[in-house]
């Protein structure tokens, strides 16, 4: 029976990956290699901003390895989602670094851009036919017209159709995670729903392995079903792992919607062929009636500054709460006397030791710490606002008396000189709709080069 | 009784897109699987209790191929937004641990 072996190397381009594991994946003579670009966890903030939240440098290492072993091998190399956000500015830094790490390596190919960034009098024009996810209002066109910057999430067909362009280089913008991997799978003839899941497996690299860190990951699909291996000795795939991994950030583990149609997996067995190989079978693809594309969206929400402190003092901790409520009218004084009215800024300390990680969310109330950490955060429509009420909210919880005060030189102890930090701009997500395009295609052009 | 922090091999939160987090706990024996998920004790009306959402806010799914549970829920703030404390949404798992189980 024919198959298709595909290799992804790590679970995003720049986590890093072992260079022993991508050359025992290379002798298994895989179809195609590739490795997903990004992702919306590290937040809003990288598509706004139009950076990477993956370093150059790590990012170059490799995007260098895998392009030679893509060229020494004459197979494609698939860059899904590239630059972190897959946005324009994402997806030209990313070919700038290709077209680098080619004339430093001597390296030649066909390289396709598939762009994913949309255009807002596009979009409003489309309005009738978006459908609002996780609760969003509908989408309008003040919305759009607010947003920084929007990208759709590409399905396998333009990602083929740049394979059938003779690419063998292709850098995608915004791409549904498992797209890179079901596009050549299915153009290779494989069946659409081993292709995804393959695609759902290959997506974070070896997360699907133990132990789990970044590194590569092999999948075979074989007919109706597909199975896992990392190619690094140190790892596993094992029934767990692989179940683990299944659960991996969807809402629900049995329906999977993808740009084409639905992904049930809830019939789906993971037996262990050996202690290192997983067999994933029973999978099912059902087509779509119409075909949607998923749209990511940030707006300026205003500029941010922060200050990192902490407390020693039994006394303070003692009455924290009623400290941080008088802290916080002092400031809105403060601030309303150099002209900032309380309703232009908003203040939060989150207070490390209570319950900086789940807010509202915590159920143990009492604090049992012998210190308290804090981060002030100022959020103001500009930097210059933001850093100046920011500046009074630390110099006042260093300074500020309490009842029983014995530490009267100062409550807080800041480990950093400057203590405060400009964030910069804060981005929100404004925009997480569908769209029903006229075709796979029409959001996402692609254009080639010839590059080396 | 036991407490899930004891009994399961997996307990773990992570965002579902910038507008969910969702929870899961694998049991690597499926013997232990059945067991806990016939006590009835893990239901969408328990993550309701845990996380102060509604329960029918709460998407609540055993997954019996994988030995699983997993729950979705709307997060507090949306990933990243002003006020946010956990962006990847990967430490939201606690209260699950010590949920008592009547084994």
């Amino acid at each position: 029976m024919k198959t298709f072996t595909m290799l992804s190397t790590s679970g995003i381009l720049g986590y890093g990956y072992a260079e022993e594991s991508l050359r025992i994946g290379m002798s298994r003579k895989p179809q195609v290699i590739g490795c997903d670009g990004g992702s919306t966890d590290p937040g809003p903030h990288y598509l706004g901003a139009g950076t990477s939240f993956c370093s150059r440098l790590s990012v170059k290492r490799d995007l260098r390895l895998m392009l030679q072993a893509a060229v020494a091998a004459n197979i494609p190399c698939i860059i899904g989602t590239s630059g972190g956000a897959g946005g324009e500015p994402h997806l030209q830094d990313t070919a700038a670094l290709v077209r680098e790490i080619a004339r430093e390596e001597k390296l030649s190919f066909r390289m396709a851009l598939i762009h994913a960034e949309q255009d807002k009098p596009w979009l409003t024009e489309r309005l009738g036919r978006t459908r609002p996810l996780a609760k969003l209002p509908p989408l309008d066109a003040a919305t759009i017209d607010r947003a920084t910057r929007i990208v759709g999430m590409m399905g396998p067909e333009p990602i083929a159709r740049a394979l059938d362009g003779g690419a063998q280089v292709i850098l995608a913008g915004r791409s549904s995670d498992p797209a890179q991997w079901a596009a050549p799978a299915i153009r290779a003839g494989m069946a659409p729903a081993p292709s995804w899941y393959a695609g759902k497996m290959l997506e974070c690299g070896a997360e699907p392995t133990t132990p789990k860190e970044p590194d590569c990951l092999l999948v075979t699909i074989e007919g109706d079903h597909l199975t896992c291996e990392p190619p690094n000795p140190i790892r596993r795939c094992t029934p767990l792992s692989v179940a683990n991994f299944a659960l991996h950030e969807n809402s629900s583990p049995i329906h999977h919607v993808e740009p084409g149609g639905l992904l049930d997996t809830s019939d789906v067995t993971f037996e262990a062929m050996t202690d290192r190989v997983v067999k994933v079978a029973g999978m099912r693809w059902t087509p779509a009636a119409t075909y949607t594309v998923k749209l990511e969206g940030v707006e300026l929400a205003g500029y941010r500054a922060i200050t990192i402190c902490a407390t020693r003092d039994p006394v303070l901790i003692s009455q924290i709460d009623d400290y941080l409520a008088t802290h916080r009218a002092k400031v809105a004084a403060k601030a309303a006397d150099f002209g900032v009215p309380a309703e232009s800024y908003r203040m939060s300390v989150r207070t490390i030791g209570r319950d900086a990680v789940m807010a509202g969310w915590e159920p143990v109330k009492t604090v049992t710490s012998h210190e308290l950490g804090f981060i002030v955060e100022v959020l103001a429509e500009t930097q210059d606002v933001a850093n100046a009420v920011l500046a009074m909210a630390r110099t006042s919880l260093l300074h500020a008396d309490f009842a029983g005060r014995l530490c009267k030189e100062g409550n807080m102890a800041f480990p950093f000189s400057p203590s405060d930090i400009p964030l910069g701009a804060l981005y929100r997500f404004s925009i997480f709709h569908v769209v029903a395009p006229d075709d796979p295609y029409e959001m996402f052009p692609i254009e080639y080069e010839k590059v080396g | 009784m036991a407490l899930i922090r004891d009994i399961a091999q997996v307990c773990k939160s992570k965002n579902a897109g910038p507008f969910m987090v969702t929870i899961d706990v694998l049991f690597e024996d499926p013997a232990v699987y059945r067991r806990v998920k016939a006590t009835g004790v893990l239901n969408a009306a328990l993550f309701a209790r845990l996380y102060s959402v509604a329960e029918a806010d709460v998407l609540f799914t055993p997954y019996d191929t994988a030995s699983a549970f997993k729950a979705t829920l709307p997060r507090l703030v949306p990933a990243g937004d002003f006020g946010d404390t956990d962006v990847y949404g990967a430490q939201q798992h606690a209260p699950l641990l010590d949920v008592d189980i009547p084994l």
